[in-house]
């Protein structure tokens, strides 16, 4: 009788220990999910503001129509492979912000558009947002890890394999110019 | 700290009650009551009494940006409500019971004198304080330390008006020895518990602040933005006229520091300064390990300040590649001046309109004429 007792007793134990490994997966996942969705936001405003960027840029900088016709072409690009994998878009995305990046830089050399209220409101709103881009893939690969962790990890990694939890890419900037730039700061 | 309130209450209620089961349900009685109060209507309370004025996104952009990407990094699900306290001193502060209700406050001091980086630093740490749910166990442990510091006060108010005359007459029936050893306990408690309890309270303040200034390193990934605001915070010499003791934990730095006396290594619910600097300074990388390690190495100790399970969740974080320091601070600091005065004249409805010669007129908003005359060129505007 005993004997029972204490295998109900060791079943129940191991269905609990099972439960909360397998809702701590759940919750590190839609995590990751939600952290690509942040992504996903910050990378659309940043389509919005291109154009305008380039509306106001225009008029002051027509030298440097290689640079400007470059920014539009990487975001033309970026937005077409909006929908495919996280890598495809990280590569196309990392080009885009180099792409700005240079503009910007460029910038400096024309004070007449340092100067304008308009650019000036557009260039935090630039920074901002590709702030918020860093930031965001900086809190959807932490979650990613985590994740990811807890997918190959004893004793999570058996709950994850029986119920075939996959584990998440990572959003890595594959533009080796862009790993090496030092971030763009107005401060 | 709970435990020390139940002693207090336990022999109190010994003495005055004769039965120590009393006095607790007496002790925790105040103390829920009090919690309620401070759960409930705590953000509000404090919001008001610091005369803070919630802004939008369209009044100050960049500190709305600055705290929506931190809201990002620390993946915050709400944003949080943004405050401005218009008071010169530099300082900041959180508030809010949970994540979702959560608001921050900066003064106008702050917004003037630190540039991006530096705002981004201060805004992680106060976000860091959301996410971690300091506040409310800042909260909870301010009541408590309330709690026991206002029932030793009356207690001692009672005992000796009024208690004397208690202890003639129980000891005449023989109980007398028994009913001294609880008097001198409790005596010693009156006078040490809200000693103690301040200790402990102080202690879980300076722990949760090198937890904040870990997590903005973590946040930012950019440890020196923070260690550069802190060292602007240390030099100015201001306080924060609308803070009070309870609220003081909340702030970046604690907001009473003695006037003229800058740079205070002797605050007691923040740790120094210097060494938060210090520790900042000496990351290594930008993860809870790192931050470990430098508070190892500036404190010269064995233990760290941060329990083992907090390292191991965060993994190895490389520190953002500094920064190249722009030739000239972009806003500068007249700038940013003038912007923080333009955000408090509209925050306080006044009307701003600039005259063809170049002069700002501030309208108040009691003004109710329909037009008004430039005091330097004469024209008249229309209001």
């Amino acid at each position: 009788m005993v004997a029972v007792y204490v295998i109900i007793g060791i079943a129940a134990i191991l269905l609990i220990v099972f439960i909360t490994i397998y809702n701590g997966l759940v919750r590190r996942r839609n995590q990751v999910k939600n952290a690509w969705a942040q992504i996903d936001v910050q990378l659309k405003r940043r389509y919005d503001l291109i154009p305008n960027l380039m509306e106001t840029v225009k008029g002051y900088m027509q030298h440097e129509r290689q640079t400007l016709e470059a920014v539009t072409k990487a975001r033309n690009l970026a937005q077409n492979v909006a929908s495919s994998g996280v890598g495809e878009r990280a590569k196309a995305e990392g080009e885009l912000s180099s792409a700005l990046a240079r503009l910007l830089v460029v910038v400096e050399n024309y004070p007449d558009l340092k100067a304008n209220q308009n650019f000036l409101a557009l260039q935090e709103e630039l920074t901002s947002t590709e702030n918020k881009i860093g930031f965001s893939r900086q809190y959807y690969n932490d979650s990613a890890l985590r994740y990811n962790n807890q997918t190959q990890m004893f004793p999570s990694s058996i709950v994850a394999s029986m119920t075939r939890f996959k584990a998440s890419e990572f959003f890595e900037v594959t533009v080796a110019e862009e790993r090496a730039a030092p971030k763009v700061s107005f401060t | 700290m709970g435990v020390l309130l139940l002693l207090v209450g336990y022999f109190m209620g010994l003495y005055f009650l004769g039965s120590g089961t009393g006095g607790i349900i007496i002790a925790l009685v105040i103390w829920a009551v009090m919690n309620l109060i401070a759960y409930f209507q705590g953000d509000s309370i404090l919001l008001t009494l610091s005369r803070a004025k919630k802004i939008g996104r369209d009044d100050h952009p960049r500190l709305y940006n600055i705290v929506e990407e931190m809201k990002i990094a620390s993946g915050l699900e709400k944003m949080p409500q943004i405050y401005i306290i218009d008071d010169p001193a530099l300082n900041a502060f959180a508030t809010g019971r949970d994540p979702n209700r959560a608001a921050v406050a900066v003064t106008s001091g702050l917004l003037r004198k630190l540039n991006r980086d530096e705002l981004q630093g201060v805004i992680a740490h106060e976000i860091a304080h959301v996410k971690n749910r300091d506040v409310l166990l800042m909260v909870m442990c301010g009541v408590l330390l309330g709690t026991i510091v206002i029932l030793a006060w009356y207690a001692s108010r009672f005992l000796i008006f009024g208690g004397m005359g208690r202890t003639r007459r129980s000891s005449s029936a023989g109980g007398g020895q028994a009913q001294l050893i609880i008097l001198a306990v409790a005596l010693v408690l009156m006078i040490l518990a809200p000693i103690v309890a301040q200790f402990i309270y102080f202690a879980i303040s300076r722990k949760r602040e090198y937890m904040a200034d870990a997590s903005s390193a973590l946040y930012t990934r950019y440890p020196e933005g923070l260690a550069s605001a802190l060292e602007k915070l240390a030099a100015s010499t201001g306080q924060v006229k609308s803070a009070n003791q309870a609220t003081a934990p909340m702030y970046i730095i604690n907001p009473f520091r003695k006037k003229g006396m800058a740079a205070s290594d002797l605050t007691s619910t923040h740790p120094p300064i210097s060494k938060r600097i210090r520790i900042l300074r000496a990351m290594a990388g930008a993860s809870f390990a790192n931050y470990d390690q430098a508070y190892r190495q500036v404190d010269k100790s064995q233990g760290g300040i941060m329990s083992t399970s907090t390292i191991d969740t965060a993994g190895v974080v490389p520190l953002a590649v500094a920064k190249p320091r722009a030739k000239e601070e972009k806003p500068s600091e007249a700038q940013r001046a003038r912007e923080t005065s333009d955000v408090m004249w509209r925050l306080n409805k006044y009307k701003t309109i600039t005259c063809d010669c170049g002069t700002k007129l501030r309208v108040p908003p009691k003004f109710k004429e329909p037009a008004i005359k430039c005091p330097h060129c004469g024209r008249i505007n229309p209001v």
